[in-house]
Formats: C-alpha cells, structure tokens, sequence
C-alpha cells in the first residue's frame, strides 16, 4: 500500500476505534445512571424492579405522614388515585413538601413493596407539577377509580 | 394608561426590529448606502422602545399595580422595593422582556461600538440581530404578553414573588446570565454575516473576538451567581445539580470557551475558519435550547416556570428556523480549505484543537444526558431522568486532561514548538506538580487520599505552568522591566486560567472532604461533625418585612479552640401565602471551609430537624469563577481593541490566547 494511504489509514482505524470506544462508555454510563419513573399504580402492578435507583411520585395522602419518636426517620404515602405506595425516608424533607401536593421520591423499591427514599423532591414553585405526576394522575382520573382526595391539585 | 403606553411602545419595537431585519440586507443587496446607513439608527431606536416598554412594565410592579396580571401573580404590597424591581424578571414573561432589552442593548452596543467594521458588514450584523430580535418579539407578543390586565376583576393584593427570588443572588443572576446567553448572538450574527459576504478572513475574527469574550464573561459570572444562590438558599449546600437548565446555562459556556479559544486560531493564523464558524452557530443554538429546555418545562427541572406548550413549540420551531437556516447557509458558503498554513503536533495550534475537542467532547455528554430523557419518553419507553453520577463519571477525566492540556498550551508556540525547550519549560511544573499532589492529602487531613492528590497535583500543573510561561515570557522580552508590557490579554488569560484551577480543585476537593448529618436537636443539644463541635441554642422568633421566621441560633467551634463562631439559621413563612416556608441558612464562610447549618421543621418536642454541613474548598468554586469573568474583562481592556479605532490595518499585538 501507498505509505501516505497507510498513514491515512491508521488514523481513520485509530479514529474509528477511539470514537467507538467512547461512545459505548458514554452509553453504558448513561445507562447505568438512567432513573426510570412509576406510578404507584405500576409498582403495585409489579412492573418496577427492585434493587436498582427509580424514581416515583404522585400526591401525598393526608394524614399519611409518620414520624419515628426518635431520629429523623419518617414514612408517607404518595398516590396516583389507582394505587398507593408506602415511602420510608431519613433526613429532612424540603419545605414545599405537604400532604396533598405533588412530591418526587428518588430511592429503590424494597422487596416487601416498600419504597426506600434517598432522595425526596418538592418543586420551588408550589403550582408546579412535575410533568411526570401529572401524567400519572391523569392516568389515574381517566382509570376512573375513586379519588382518594387532592383531586384539586390536578392541573 | 402607562401599561397601555408599554405595550404600544412594545409593538413599536416590534416593528423597528422588522425593519432593521430587512432594510439593511436589501440595501447590502441593493447597494443603497443611505439604506444599510440606517441600520444603526434603527437599533439604537429599537433599544429605545424596549427600554421603554421595561420601564412601563417595572412602574407596574413598583406602584403594586395589581390590574396587570403578571404583576397581581408576581408581586405583593409587602415586598421590598427592590424585589419588586427584580420581580419584572422573576417570571415567566418578564425575563423574555427582559430577553428582549438585552438582544436590543447587544445590537446598540454593536451600532455604536464596532465602529472598525466596514459599512455593509455592519449592515449585515445589524440585519442578522434583527431577524433574532424579530423572532423574539414574536414570541412576546404573541404567546407571553406581559402587559395583559385582568379588569374588571383587579385582586386587591399580589400573589407574591416565589420567596426562594427574594435575594440579592437572584436579582442579579437572570440579567447576567441573559447579558451572557444573548451576547452569543453577537457572534452568532458576525459568523452569518461573514458567510454572507462570503468573507470569512481573519478580519472577520478579530471583529467577533471581543464580543464572544464579553458574552462568555457575563456568562461566566451569571453560572456562578447561580451556583452560589443555589447554595445558600436552597438551603441544603448543594451547589451544582446537573438540572436541566442549569445545563442549559452550561453547554453554549462550554461551547462558548472552545470558541473563544478556535477564534485566537483564526485570527492569529487563519486556521480552522469553517470550525470557527460552526462553533459560533452552535453556541448560540444551544442558547436558544436553553430557552426552549426552560420555557416548555418539558424536562423536570427544579426551575421550571409552570408551562405552555404553544411557548415550547414556538421557540423549538424558531430554534429549527435558525439552525436549519444557518447550517443550510454554512453548507452553501463555508470555506473549502483552512489555507496553506500548517502546524506541527507540538505547537499551540494543536493544543486549542485539544481544547475544542475536550471542550466539544464535553458539551455533547451533557447534552445526551440532558436529552435522553426527552429521547426515551418520545420513543415511549417510560419516564427516566438521568442521574448526576453519570455527568460526574464523564467530566472528572474530560476536565483532568483539558487540565493537562490547558497546563502546556500556553507554553507552547504557533506553528512549532522545539520538543527540547518545551521539556526545559515543564520540569520545574512537573516536579512541582508530583510534590504538591503527594503532600497535599497529608498537610490537608493527615491521611493519603488518591483523588485529592490528583486534584492537588492538577491545580498545582496549571499554576506553575503559569508560571513558567510567565518566567518565559520575561526572558524573551528582557527581564522583570518587561512586566508592565505583556499587555491585559495575556493577563486576562492567565487570570481566566487560575479560575479555572480553582473552580476545578474547589469542585472536586469539596466532593471529596464535604461532610453533612441529619440530625434531630433540641436546645442544648451538640453534635460533632469533622471536628467542628456544633451547639445548638435554640430558636427564637423574629419578624422580616413580609415574613416571620423561627430563627434557630447555633455556636460552632472547632475542637481544641476556643474561637466560639455564630450561626444563625431561619425557618421563614411569607405572609402573602399560607404555607410558603422557606429555609434560610446559616453559614459561616471561609476560604478554606464553610460550616454551614440549616434548620429542618419542628418535630414535636420542641426538637428540630437540623442538617449541619463542613463543606471545605466550597468557595473556590465561586472565586473561581469570578475570577474567569475577570479574565474575560481584562482581555477586553487589551492595548489591541482601544487601537481599533484607528484604520483597520493595526499591527497585531502579539498577544496571549485569551
């Protein structure tokens, strides 16, 4: 072969491998890193893993809200007007957070069909839904089922 | 009346826009003088309505004039004067009037300043911003309108401004950040005006250099105020979320930095024009995808505006007017070949194409991980949302070897560098670097600590090779009396540089040493967080202008000391809403450390919630970043764009890559 289309060779195969190279480990990164959303209607449906970081939300129940008698520990129910899912959290929960709006949990489902929060999320501005949660209840009024309260909040 | 006058003068705006759009490239096309003459004339005129406009819209807010919608669900009576100022932008549509007055101001500055340009190259520019401006309007007036009253029913009292707005941080972030966004269009509109002429030469780039400059310092300065206001106000010490739209802010910087850095290039050699000018259009363009990223609200975001669609597909309709438009533009006109100048592998040439492509590299895994939970949600696969571990996973190498890279480049000369001199220059670094990273995690804590060592040794890299660049310099040009000559470019770069140092050990040192608790106190009680022994006081009650808040007193001192440091943090409920609690927290700032505590809710027993946090190096993120925008200042002060009013052939100033 020519040696200038040998080294034009090179570099293109050098390229080729490196951008591939990278593109698989952004993309497993990505992958590893990617928090799917249920519903509380889902993961009483047992469509959501166990073991592995999701996301859920829907409203949280009045008077759902439990303090331990010591420590931070505390546990909430959220719904999507279908199903409702028991939230244990640690820690401090944000100030928007209040019984009957739109909250966001980041954690694992545990084994029993708990949810384990890491993570509890409250929007800055207390007329935002999270596009998520709103679709859920929508799912959840169109499903026609009973609504067990701040149907209100459905914007 | 007044309101009334604002969104006539509003729509008067609107139409000089037009015709500053049309005018000028008809005469360029054309070739009527007294045409494209008019172009400057026509943006100054438009800046004038705009103001005007803002200035109506910011009477309303000042005199609680709750007959105008935004202000009744913006504003309250009980608002300081000055957030009522700063609540014109804290919403929805008068941040996108803001928007506006900002693009206006930017095509004034260039009327009235790039006085160096030939007259139908200014022409073109100024036609160009119009176009934006007119799209601009458009959206203003059509889909945020924020002069719409709501007679007959006017409320007695406003809403309020969201209280987490309430602060000086806030006030002054949107602007900057916008001055900065909106900045790019400037260079935007030389790089289309330029493959319109079909002249794209080094004149070209010297022309857009100080403008990309200007708007990547407000920019710079505006990601920073963002971060720091996220910091002490949202009360839990985080400082930077991977959220959407603060990944908005931070693609067209990054973008905006491998511009500035490809332009030095291009003006100096001539090199990589048509990368130049593709680099401008994309920065700009993902401005615009910020804006559509934070308009629509399609993407959970901690700042989202509550929504409406006809906003998200009017600005992604717009965003595919002007990326199609531009790309089809940069496709018919852009140059074959870079010129006959070549570069060795060691030359400074080939380390700002490391730059570009880190830069690039950069921007793109950030742009995936922002998009794919639009991607997945439109394929139907479910609702994802990616998590930060995977930014964090892709910026600590992509920043490390930009670090590297960033160290040597400034050393090394245009076209070719001789491998022998470059060695002599980087042993003293190198030793340096080794040393301060080996020592560093032992003087720090006592105990080795990998990745603090490396961070240690790349801030120590980029210092010393400052440093020896400095040294090099002085040699060159006759010794330390030489000092006074470098020229504020070159000063400007090593400042921007030193930023970025801190921004890097700042980032990664306060991830790796940070420490924070949870924990439940009641007065008297103490806890022990990374030898700092907390006390907690108890609370009292205190009453602010428009809200009361339980202020829960707090002594830290560190274990061993007697120093007894004060911190005082408050739970805050706003009086124009039931329920809006806000969490103000104590901080207690110092270069080396924050000791930072923020108070959670009352849990029965007279007990709180308290998050207490040692956050050490956190304020060199900040430092950092100022002192890149002072970079970028300092650059603009340079000897080279004073002189440029002289005629257009002046001797270019050996200057530093900035």
């Amino acid at each position: 072969m020519h040696p200038v289309r040998r080294q034009r060779l090179i570099i293109v195969a050098f390229i080729v491998v490196g951008a591939s190279a990278a593109a698989t480990l952004i993309f497993r990164a990505l992958s590893d890193n990617m928090n799917f959303f249920y519903a509380p209607a889902q993961i009483a449906g047992g469509e959501a893993p166990t073991g592995r970081t999701i996301r859920v939300g829907g409203l949280v129940v009045p008077g759902s809200l439990k303090r331990a008698e010591s420590g931070l520990d505390l546990a909430f129910r959220v719904t999507d007007n279908r199903a409702e899912l028991e939230v244990d959290f640690r820690g401090i929960l944000p100030d928007l957070f209040s019984e009957g709006k739109g909250v966001v949990a980041v954690g694992e489902l545990m084994p029993g069909g708990r949810f384990k929060a890491a993570e509890v999320l409250a929007k800055h501005d207390e007329n935002y839904m999270p596009p998520e949660v709103h679709e859920a209840l929508k799912k959840g009024e169109t499903a026609g089922l009973a609504a067990t309260g701040g149907d209100d909040d459905v914007r | 009346m007044y309101v009334e006058l604002g969104h006539f003068a509003l729509i008067l705006g609107f139409g000089l826009a037009l015709t500053q759009a049309l005018l000028p490239m008809l005469g360029v096309m054309r070739g009527l003088r007294s045409w494209t003459q008019a172009a400057g004339a026509l943006a100054c005129g438009q800046f004038v309505f705009i103001a005007i406009s803002f200035a109506c819209l910011a009477h309303a807010f000042l005199i609680d004039d709750f007959s105008v919608r935004l202000v009744a669900t913006n504003s309250n009576t009980l608002l300081p004067a000055w957030y009522k100022f700063s609540a014109v932008w804290g919403n929805h549509e008068g941040s996108m009037l803001l928007w506006l007055l900002i693009l206006a101001g930017w095509s004034s500055a260039v009327a009235v300043l790039a006085t160096e340009l030939t007259q139908d190259m200014r022409a073109r520019v100024l036609s160009v911003m119009g176009m934006i401006a007119v799209g601009f309007h458009l959206f203003v007036l059509f889909t945020s309108n924020p002069f719409l009253r709501s007679f007959p029913n006017v409320p007695q009292e406003g809403r309020d401004l969201n209280p987490l707005l309430q602060d000086i941080g806030l006030v002054m972030h949107p602007p900057m950040l916008y001055l900065g966004y909106v900045g790019f269009s400037v260079t935007f509109a030389f790089a289309i005006a330029a493959l319109w002429s079909g002249r794209l030469d080094t004149a070209w780039a010297r022309w857009s250099r100080p403008w990309t400059t200007a708007a990547w310092m407000f920019l710079s300065v505006g990601i920073t105020l963002g971060s720091w206001w996220a910091y002490y106000e949202l009360g839990w010490g985080g400082w930077w979320f991977w959220d959407p739209v603060e990944n908005a802010s931070f693609m067209p910087w990054l973008a905006g930095t491998a511009l500035l850095h490809s332009l030095a290039v291009t003006e100096k050699r001539g090199l990589f024009r048509s990368w130049t000018v593709l680099l401008a259009i994309l920065t700009f363009s993902l401005s615009l995808l910020g804006t559509f990223l934070v308009r629509s609200g399609i993407l959970t975001s901690v700042h989202a505006f509550a929504t409406d669609p006809a906003r998200g597909s009017f600005v992604l309709a717009f965003l595919g007017v002007v990326v199609g438009g531009s790309l089809t533009l940069y496709a018919l006109r852009a140059p074959q070949s870079s010129g006959p100048a070549g570069y060795s592998w060691l030359s400074r040439e080939a380390a700002l194409l490391g730059n570009n492509v880190l830069l690039i590299v950069s921007m793109a895994t950030v742009l995936l991980g922002t998009l794919a939970p639009l991607l997945v949600s439109a394929l139907d696969m479910g609702r994802i949302s990616v998590g930060p571990p995977y930014f964090n996973l892709m910026f600590v190498p992509l920043m490390s070897v930009l670090a590297v890279v960033m160290g040597v480049g400034p050393l090394l000369r245009w076209r070719e560098s001789s491998a022998g001199g470059l060695r002599g220059l980087l042993v003293g670094p190198i030793g340096f670097s080794l040393a301060a990273g080996l020592i560093f995690p032992f003087v720090y804590r006592g105990h080795w600590h990998g990745g603090a060592a490396f961070t240690a040794g790349l801030a120590a890299w980029l210092l010393s090779t400052l440093f020896a660049g400095l040294r090099q310099r002085l040699r060159e040009r006759g010794g330390v009396q030489a000092l006074p000559r470098l020229g504020s470019a070159y000063w400007g770069m090593v400042v921007a540089h030193i930023g970025f140092a801190f921004c890097m050990a700042g980032a990664a040192l306060t991830s790796i040493y940070s420490d924070e608790r949870d924990v439940r106190m009641s007065a008297g009680d103490e806890v022990t967080l990374s030898g700092y022994v907390f006390s907690f006081l108890g609370t009292r009650h205190v009453e602010g202008p428009n809200y009361s808040a339980e202020r829960g007193e707090f002594t830290a001192r560190s274990e061993g000391s007697t120093r007894v440091l004060h911190l005082k943090a408050e739970k805050r409920d706003y009086h124009s809403q039931m329920g809006n609690v806000m969490t103000e927290a104590g901080i207690s700032p110092g270069f080396l450390r924050d000791l930072y505590v923020s108070l959670g809710e009352p849990i029965g027993d007279g007990s709180w919630a308290v998050r207490v946090h040692h956050k050490p190096f956190v304020r060199w993120l900040w430092i950092g970043g100022v002192l890149m925008g002072a970079g970028g200042l300092l650059t603009l002060f340079d000897r080279r764009y004073r002189r440029a009013r002289a005629p257009a052939s002046v001797p270019v100033t050996a200057g530093a890559v900035a």
